[in-house]
């Protein structure tokens, strides 16, 4: 049972806005810029959709990295650049619009990297 | 240049239904730039992936947004089942469909009354709720749940419908169609509607497709992307178009939809007549170990839930797009270059869900 096609191509953080800049010239659209915490890495999905086909550019950063903003290609892309940086604690430059950490308003500053455990209910109702 | 003036528009505000926060830079009555925030009721629902097992998880999905609920468990059962490579049985797959179909009546009905409120049309608006009401009842009936149902689970659904009850439920729909054509005619063709509506907001075909704009808005915009065209659930069985417009402003969002209450019609007509007879769900064992993309068509557009499991019971990521949220950046650039009279209009013209959005 395969619903449509998906592809995961890792590239390296010096490519990505070059790669970002082609997949518009080839008429993808932007579909999500989403991030997970895998150990002590950041896994950065960059996903476009071209005729239901989703390729999946892949970069895999610290987070003290410091990732280029893809939003002068995609400038919506400045959405989940402002969360990926509020909830990961990720620094992204150059983006259009740059909220400076108060897109998300969250108790614990970057919530993402802090992990929960079953005996830990601070985040659970009372 | 006239001085420039910023004015706050939101988070509470009459035509805002949910909490979002617009700087609108003024020059005299026209805006210049929007600087759009959210953040006011930031759940953390994904994080929660991490506290409970992933079939459990399933009523966090469906609690991410009181309008799309139903849509939201569907994709996220639809992942994992990508992921653990399970069947689902077609009957599931269908009534999936159905139900699908009906949040798509009832949340689009939702829209039409609150665009006729904001528009100050009240009687439009209670003849739009009055007709949801029918939607919900059968919602009700069928899965024990007005807004919040309960019957998606990974391996299908919970319950299933008599076919007594199918038939009963087209006929209702069927019965409702000239009640549809009586509300939807108001917002096509009247006067003071159109007038409220042409030409305020236009989104041209380019900037919809580059600025990611989903469901209705982008389908104003003359952009065909519809998710239901990828078969998911049992739409690969069903034939049907999806409702594209062409002239991008207020007008033709909608159009969209309030054309898209006679597919949602057909679609379940269709389904009734093509659903097979057999079970509605299958045993899971195990955990995901991979990850999927999972997409599908809520009624305000494209919703991605990308999971990521490692064999365990807890999924690594759960991480959700809605079309809300990627139709932010599609709103900034309507209302740059409007009249802040026009804001409320072109605000609600893209049917934003913040607590969708915020998750």
């Amino acid at each position: 049972m395969t619903l449509d096609q998906q592809t995961t191509i890792p590239i390296g953080i010096g490519e990505l806005v070059s790669r970002t800049d082609q997949m518009k010239k080839d008429g993808y659209r932007l579909v999500q810029i989403g991030c997970t915490q895998i150990g002590d890495d950041f896994e950065i999905n960059y996903v476009f959709d071209k005729d239901f086909v989703l390729t999946n550019l892949r970069i895999t950063v610290k987070q003290d990295t410091v990732i280029p903003s893809v939003s002068g290609v995609y400038f919506g892309a400045f959405v989940y650049e402002n969360e990926i940086h509020d909830l990961y604690g990720i620094t992204v430059s150059g983006m259009n619009i740059d909220f400076g950490g108060r897109f998300y308003r969250t108790t614990i500053k970057q919530p993402f990297t802090v992990t929960v455990t079953k005996e830990d209910t601070s985040c659970q109702n009372k | 240049m006239s001085k420039q003036i910023t004015v706050p528009f939101g988070p509470q505000h009459p035509v805002l239904p949910e909490p979002i926060h617009l700087d609108l830079v003024l020059e005299d009555e026209r805006v210049v730039d929007a600087i759009p925030s959210i953040g006011y009721v930031h759940r953390g629902l994904e994080k929660l992936a991490e506290k409970r097992e992933y079939p459990e998880y399933i009523y966090v999905a469906e609690r991410i947004c009181g309008i799309c609920s139903y849509i939201h468990s569907n994709t996220y059962a639809q992942g994992i089942e990508q992921i653990m490579k399970i069947e689902v049985p077609e009957r599931a797959q269908y009534l999936r469909t159905i139900w699908s179909e009906y949040s798509r009546l009832h949340s689009h009905l939702l829209w039409l009354g609150l665009f006729a409120d904001g528009m100050g049309f009240e009687n439009l608006f209670m003849n739009a709720w009055k007709l949801r009401e029918h939607i919900l009842d059968d919602m009700e009936a069928t899965t024990g749940g007005r807004v919040i149902q309960g019957v998606c689970k990974v391996g299908g659904v919970r319950r299933d419908i008599t076919p007594e009850k199918l038939d009963e439920m087209v006929k209702g729909l069927k019965g409702m169609e000239p009640a549809f054509r009586d509300l939807t005619n108001v917002f096509l063709h009247d006067a003071s509607v159109s007038h409220r509506l042409r030409g305020v907001g236009i989104l041209q075909k380019g900037d919809a497709y580059t600025l990611g704009a989903v469901g209705p808005t982008a389908r104003g915009s003359g952009i065909g992307i519809d998710l239901r065209q990828t078969g998911y659930a049992a739409y690969g069985k069903i034939n049907f178009r999806p409702v594209v417009e062409q002239s991008g402003d207020c007008y033709a969002r909608c159009a969209v939809r309030a054309k898209e209450l006679f597919t949602s019609v057909d679609i379940i007509e269709q389904c009734v007549k093509k659903i097979p007879e057999g079970p509605v769900e299958v045993k899971v064992t195990g955990a995901p170990d991979g990850e999927y993309f999972s997409r599908a068509e809520q009624p305000r557009g494209e919703v991605v839930h990308y999971i990521k499991g490692n064999g365990k019971r807890n999924l690594v990521r759960h991480r959700v797009r809605t079309p809300t949220f990627t139709n932010i950046p599609p709103l900034v650039t309507l209302l740059k270059g409007c009249e802040l009279a026009d804001v409320p209009v072109i605000v609600l013209s893209i049917d934003p869900c913040i607590g969708c959005a915020e998750r």
